[in-house]
């Protein structure tokens, strides 16, 4: 019925109603793009008919810039390219370099960027969690989130000085060693916030409300989101085991035990689940990390410059708080990095989006636009 | 002792006598009504002012914050604030506007949503007009707010104004319907369309409305929520899709308009709901009745009105079809229903079973 509704329905008022299609610009400027990502927007009614995301409008070319910088220099902008999740790409970039030079951090360092990155994860999921809740419309959940990503914050403060752009790992380990009162204030934060976990459960996860908003809306396939190449927790709520920490294990995380989070509808429910999940496994990671920290050196001595061999290149990924972080790199003998390009998963992400909300209402976008968990200094660089 | 009836005695008295000074005697029966609507325009002005505060107190403690604590004590004076800095502003209006529709939108939010407050007692006899069809009257002066969206959304020329006005029209209409409806019910047991009427119904029946028509106190707050365009009904204006909906091209003292409107039809609502189903300005036990009635019946319109703001900060927002979902396929079969098995009853053990 309503298929025969719509077939009645075409541009240039043929129907009897004589309605039309209209383009909407949602961004630069608009309250759920969460930055300056623009989504041209082609509508009939409530329907949307097609979504084309337009980027460039954050460009800082930072990938440019890195090749006129000094591998070290280089870590500075990284923390630009992801500011909700600067430790993930500090990291990217600082596991790249070290493989491209052939250099290994001590293990308190490892243990140290795991604790971090990990930590990281937390804070930009419940980052997400808020910004997702507004996006549908519940707007209590952000301040919970932010709640809590403040003592995360206030842990990296104590700990290197930032709250948003660390810098602090650092190539062959990190920038300095974490204050001795730091492995109980960890601690204390990780038994506070674990009990919260259940209560923002509470407040969302089988409200029918969220349900009817997120059950079965924005459904990416397997097949779908491989083509389109989304990544991480995206991917993980179809079903698709494609966690880098897993696959192609990096830092210690081989040595940790940590589930990997599936759901298998694809939808925006099993997405918010596969990040909600992945919270509680992050927790348990850094008990296991702050477990298992020892005392010892937290940098490699590195060569007083830092050269890449001639003619090197290497393409390295972790898995950021978004997904599918990769650096590739490519070395000519100097300095400075030949070649760097940043493989960012909002960027990726973002692709899927038409497919997804085409036939579907507005306010479905904003749905699915959360639920992707899209930064747009990510998507632009 | 203090009573509503005596204090409108006592007032009228005196506004008698004033009348005399001025030699305006003659004009008492329409000077009474015009005094009686300022007073009522002030008091809801000033409650809504502090149901602006109280909205953002109540967030914020949900929320974990503080909320406003800077402008006089306990951040009373924040919406006064507001109200200045709105007034001050700069009006500011998209150059292609649809001009008469533009202006009058505002203004006919605000003045629809307020002309609801006149039929309402707030105590025995302590009320601007006891119309006998006050029921009829509230629901038809409520409904002029989808005339106010419908002209800001379509007169600001905006795509997101446009959106938020067809889906408030859409909304407004489809939940007239199940707020129509849950009030039959208790219009059929008393047999009054009159509030007053309907109060001292439940005083002679010694019990209130809420309990025999459960649901249709339910299906009244559901509707009267969407009907207030707020949350998790807020499709009008959802932030988050539409920016600003109807009033996105709306700033300064018509914003302020707006806004003001929705907080007058939320308390609107809920002081029709406190008078059909909390039993209005009587006291919840005898043994209370020293407490003036007109206390209760704003303890009770508060009570709601927290109900009311508690949707808002605890519900995501509904999508505009699964709205209509709800208001068709489940509000209004409900309440049928809940009138047909009201029907019954009062068929079968008579009025006031």
């Amino acid at each position: 019925m309503t298929d025969l509704l719509l077939s009645q329905i075409k541009p240039g008022g043929e129907s009897p109603f004589g309605t039309d299609e209209y383009v909407v610009n949602m961004g630069p400027q608009h309250p759920a793009t969460h930055g300056v990502l623009r989504l041209v927007v082609k509508l009939d009614g409530e329907t949307v008919k097609e979504t084309m995301p337009v980027l460039g409008y954050l460009h800082r070319s930072i990938e440019k810039i890195c090749e006129n910088r000094t591998y070290p220099q280089c870590i500075t902008y990284t923390d630009r390219v992801d500011y909700v999740s600067a430790m993930s790409v500090n990291l990217a970039f600082a596991l790249a370099t070290e493989r491209l030079m052939g250099l290994e951090a001590p293990p308190r360092a490892q243990w140290l960027r795991m604790i971090f990155v990990e930590l990281q994860r937390l804070a930009s999921h419940l980052l997400w969690m808020g910004a997702f809740a507004g996006d549908i419309g519940a707007l209590t959940p952000f301040l919970y989130g932010l709640r809590e990503r403040e003592r995360i914050l206030d842990l990296f403060e104590m700990t290197c000085g930032q709250r948003l752009t660390y810098n602090y790992i650092r190539i062959g380990g990190v920038m300095i060693d974490i204050l001795p009162e730091f492995v109980p204030k960890c601690r204390a934060f990780l038994d506070y916030f674990d009990p919260k976990i259940p209560e923002y459960e509470e407040l969302l996860t089988y409200n029918p409300i969220f349900l009817e908003r997120t059950k079965g809306v924005g459904v990416i396939t397997p097949e779908v989101g491989i083509n389109c190449g989304v990544c991480g927790p995206s991917l993980r709520g179809s079903g698709v085991s494609c966690d880098v920490r897993k696959q192609h294990p990096y830092l210690f995380y081989d040595q940790v035990k940590f589930n990997e989070c599936l759901e298998n509808d694809g939808d925006c429910w099993a997405r918010y689940k596969v990040r909600m999940n992945e919270m509680r496994e992050s927790v348990s990671i850094i008990r296991q990390c702050l477990d298992r920290l020892e005392p010892g050196p937290i940098e490699t001595k590195l060569p007083p410059i830092l050269k890449a061999p001639p003619a090197s290149e290497i393409y390295f990924r972790i898995e950021s708080s978004r997904g599918e972080m990769g650096i590739y790199l490519v070395g000519d003998g100097t300095p400075k990095p030949y070649k760097a390009k940043f493989r960012c998963a909002s960027f990726s992400n973002t692709f899927v989006l038409d497919q997804l909300t085409r036939g579907w209402k507005v306010a479905d976008i904003m749905a699915v636009l959360g639920s992707l968990d899209m930064i747009v200094p990510e998507v632009d660089r | 002792m203090i009573s509503g009836e005596k204090l409108v005695q006592l007032v009228s008295s005196l506004l008698q006598q004033v009348y005399a000074l001025l030699d305006l005697s003659a004009y008492a029966g329409i000077l009474d009504r015009v005094v009686c609507a300022v007073v009522m325009f002030g008091f809801v002005a000033v409650f809504v002012m502090f149901l602006v505060w109280m909205e953002r107190k109540v967030s914020a403690h949900m929320q974990s914050r503080i909320g406003p604590n800077r402008v006089g004590p306990l951040g009373l004076l924040q919406t006064l604030a507001d109200a200045i800095k709105l007034t001050t502003k700069e009006d500011v209006r998209p150059a292609k506007r649809d001009k008469i529709p533009y202006f009058i939108a505002p203004i006919l939010a605000f003045v629809a949503t307020f002309m609801g407050m006149v039929v309402v007692p707030f105590d025995n006899k302590m009320v601007v007009a006891d119309l006998n069809i006050g029921v009829l009257y509230i629901i038809a002066i409520t409904s002029f707010t989808v005339i106010a969206i419908l002209s800001a959304g379509w007169s600001s020329n905006n795509k997101y104004s446009l959106l938020g006005g067809f889906r408030s029209a859409a909304q407004i209409v489809s939940y007239e319907v199940p707020l129509v409806l849950s009030l039959v019910p208790v219009i059929m047991i008393t047999g009054k369309l009159n509030f007053s009427g309907i109060v001292q119904y439940q005083q002679q029946a010694g019990y209130w409305f809420v309990f025999p028509q459960f649901v249709a106190f339910i299906t009244f707050i559901a509707s009267a929520t969407a009907e207030a365009n707020r949350a998790p009904f807020d499709i009008p204006e959802a932030e988050s899709e539409l920016t600003g909906g109807f009033h996105t091209e709306y700033s300064g003292v018509k914003f302020a308009m707006f806004f003001l409107g929705e907080y007058v039809a939320v308390v609107v609502s809920s002081a029709v709901a406190a008078t059909v189903f909390l039993g209005g300005w009587l006291p919840p036990l005898h043994f209370l009745g020293f407490i003036p009635g007109f206390v209760w019946f704003m303890l009770k319109v508060l009570l709601i009105i927290y109900l009311i703001m508690a949707f808002r900060w605890t519900f995501p927002r509904l999508r505009v079809d699964q709205l209509m979902d709800f208001g068709w396929k489940v509000l209004i079969p409900v309440t049928i229903l809940n009138i047909l098995v009201t029907g019954f009853v009062v068929l079968l053990f008579g009025k006031g079973a």
